[in-house]
């Protein structure tokens, strides 16, 4: 059983190494045209300063962003965490019968009721 | 690891390989040539017959242009997240199934795995925006995060309702149980849900928020040039691939076709490419079609209309599953709800009065204002 689990996601590790080869040796590939001076690179300061619509830069470059990213991020968190939940239920949904049912309903319920409290709080607009 | 394995996974790299190069480059064509002819242009026509070499010239310009890298940014962070943003887009194509015997590896979780692998290009984008110290950049990479963020949870559950119909998170195992009734004519909201987050998803055109390039010109990659850039426009190719893929896999019977063999691996294959190029041109179409949402806009479509209508969508799934009810009734109650719900944003949005508009002086300060 171990064994087999590592005979399914050992293959994975493997794929990963090559995810990672693919775009790197892209980026080697350009590299290496640099080397023989096809891929131009000719830095100066102007060119080299952050794009900023041609003009002058303002200010610091990482600006302040505003807290409502924090109050999606949040609910993301809830809701995200509960649905991975619901998966191995919904595989086992026909076996587990009656209980299964109720416990979505209920499950369900208490998310929407999570859901509605921020609606009505205003964590749902965006200002 | 027996031999026949090693071939396997040597067979399933070479493949992958190979096959999402060519969807790529197809891809890029297909998309510039579609949108030309809607905008009655005629798309690239010069290079190679109909234009068709177009796409090659471009991957080698890309590779052989100068890669500036900006005077201040993070140097690692800014190396590695187009790396970030591309290893998830690859990964998930473990697991998607070309035919029944055509897969690298046919995993028991494969949805789940599949939806776990396709979170993990957030972190890319927003490290890219944040390395390129650009305000742009950081503004395009929080914008991201919050736009993937929100409409991961009306994608996981539409793809839910699929796992409860087949009572599996295989996927070879979802195709073959749509064997008679493809899923798309039971749950039509089903669709419609995984159709819209999954643009979303993906940042094509009418939620493309993070990247919009006439509020932040092109957002966490303003910054990239040259073959840095070309691994994020990849990486966004096979997304956009992905998800027409699922598409067909999880509600349009994948390589199943009536009166087909589509178990012969062969035909299989033809079926599901003619498909999954199908629901990209539809793809394409929306993207020729309708203007960009404003970010409010797309919040809101995401957490108050999608979020509910994903919950209600396994709500229903789930009576009917229970009750044992036939398959049409789960189909006129995704109909009904559907439209309901047209009918009630339709109502709202010819009632809702215009917004007053105040206009607000601009007063030069040394610190940058809060910007969305």
């Amino acid at each position: 059983m171990l064994e087999d689990y590592f005979r399914q996601y050992g293959l994975i590790a493997v794929f990963i190494a090559v995810a990672v080869a693919l775009p790197t040796s892209l980026l080697l590939l350009s590299w290496a045209l640099s080397l023989a001076r096809i891929r131009p690179h000719k830095p100066n300061p102007v060119k080299s300063s952050p794009y900023e619509c041609g003009m002058e830069i303002i200010g610091s470059r990482w600006v302040r962003f505003n807290f409502r990213y924090y109050t999606f991020a949040l609910l993301f968190v809830v809701f995200d965490v509960e649905t991975v939940f619901l998966y191995p239920w919904a595989v086992y949904f026909k076996q587990l019968g009656l209980f299964a049912l109720i416990e979505m309903l209920v499950f369900v319920l208490i998310l929407m009721v999570a859901w509605a409290y921020a609606w009505r709080n205003k964590a749902l607009e965006w200002r | 690891m027996s031999l026949g394995d090693g071939i396997r996974m040597i067979a399933g790299i070479l493949g992958l390989f190979l096959g999402l190069t060519i969807v790529v480059l197809s891809l890029t064509w297909l998309e510039r040539k579609f949108l030309g002819r809607i905008q009655m242009r005629m798309g690239p026509m010069r290079v190679g017959p109909y234009g068709l070499l177009q796409a090659v010239a471009d991957a080698v310009k890309l590779v052989a242009k100068e890669d500036i890298m900006p005077g201040r940014v993070d140097r690692v962070v800014y190396w590695m997240a187009p790396l970030v943003v591309f290893i998830p887009s690859f990964m998930v194509w473990v697991t998607i199934p070309f035919a029944r015997d055509l897969v690298v590896r046919n995993l028991e979780m494969g949805l789940l795995y599949i939806i776990a692998f396709s979170v993990l290009s957030i972190v890319g984008l927003v490290t890219a925006g944040w390395s390129s110290a650009n305000k742009y950049a950081v503004l395009g990479g929080f914008r991201a995060a919050a736009q993937l963020v929100s409409y991961e949870i009306p994608i996981i559950l539409a793809v839910l309702g699929v796992a409860m119909l087949s009572q599996s998170m295989n996927l070879v195992k979802v195709v073959e149980d749509q064997a008679t009734v493809p899923y798309f004519l039971v749950q039509p909201l089903g669709v419609f849900l995984f159709l819209l987050a999954g643009l979303a998803e993906v940042g094509r055109t009418p939620f493309d928020i993070h990247q919009a390039e006439s509020e932040v010109v092109g957002g966490p990659f303003v910054e990239y040039s040259g073959a840095h850039w070309a691994v994020f426009f990849l990486a966004e190719y096979i997304n956009t691939f992905t998800i027409a893929a699922l598409m067909v896999l999880l509600f349009l019977g994948g390589w199943l076709l009536p009166g087909l063999p589509g178990d012969v691996a062969g035909v299989g294959f033809l079926v599901f490419g003619v498909k999954t190029y199908l629901v990209v041109l539809v793809i394409f179409w929306l993207r020729g079609t309708y203007p960009r949402l404003r970010i409010d806009q797309l919040m809101s479509l995401g957490w108050k209309v999608l979020v509910p209508l994903a919950f209600v969508n396994v709500v229903t799934t789930g009576m009917y599953l229970f009750y044992g009810w036939p398959a049409w009734s789960l189909t006129l109650m995704s109909v009904a709800i559907l439209a309901v719900t047209f009918w009630t944003i339709g109502r709202r949005m010819r009632t809702t009065p215009k917004p007053e508009y105040t206009v607000k002086l601009y007063v030069p300060t040394t610190e940058v204002p809060h910007a969305g």
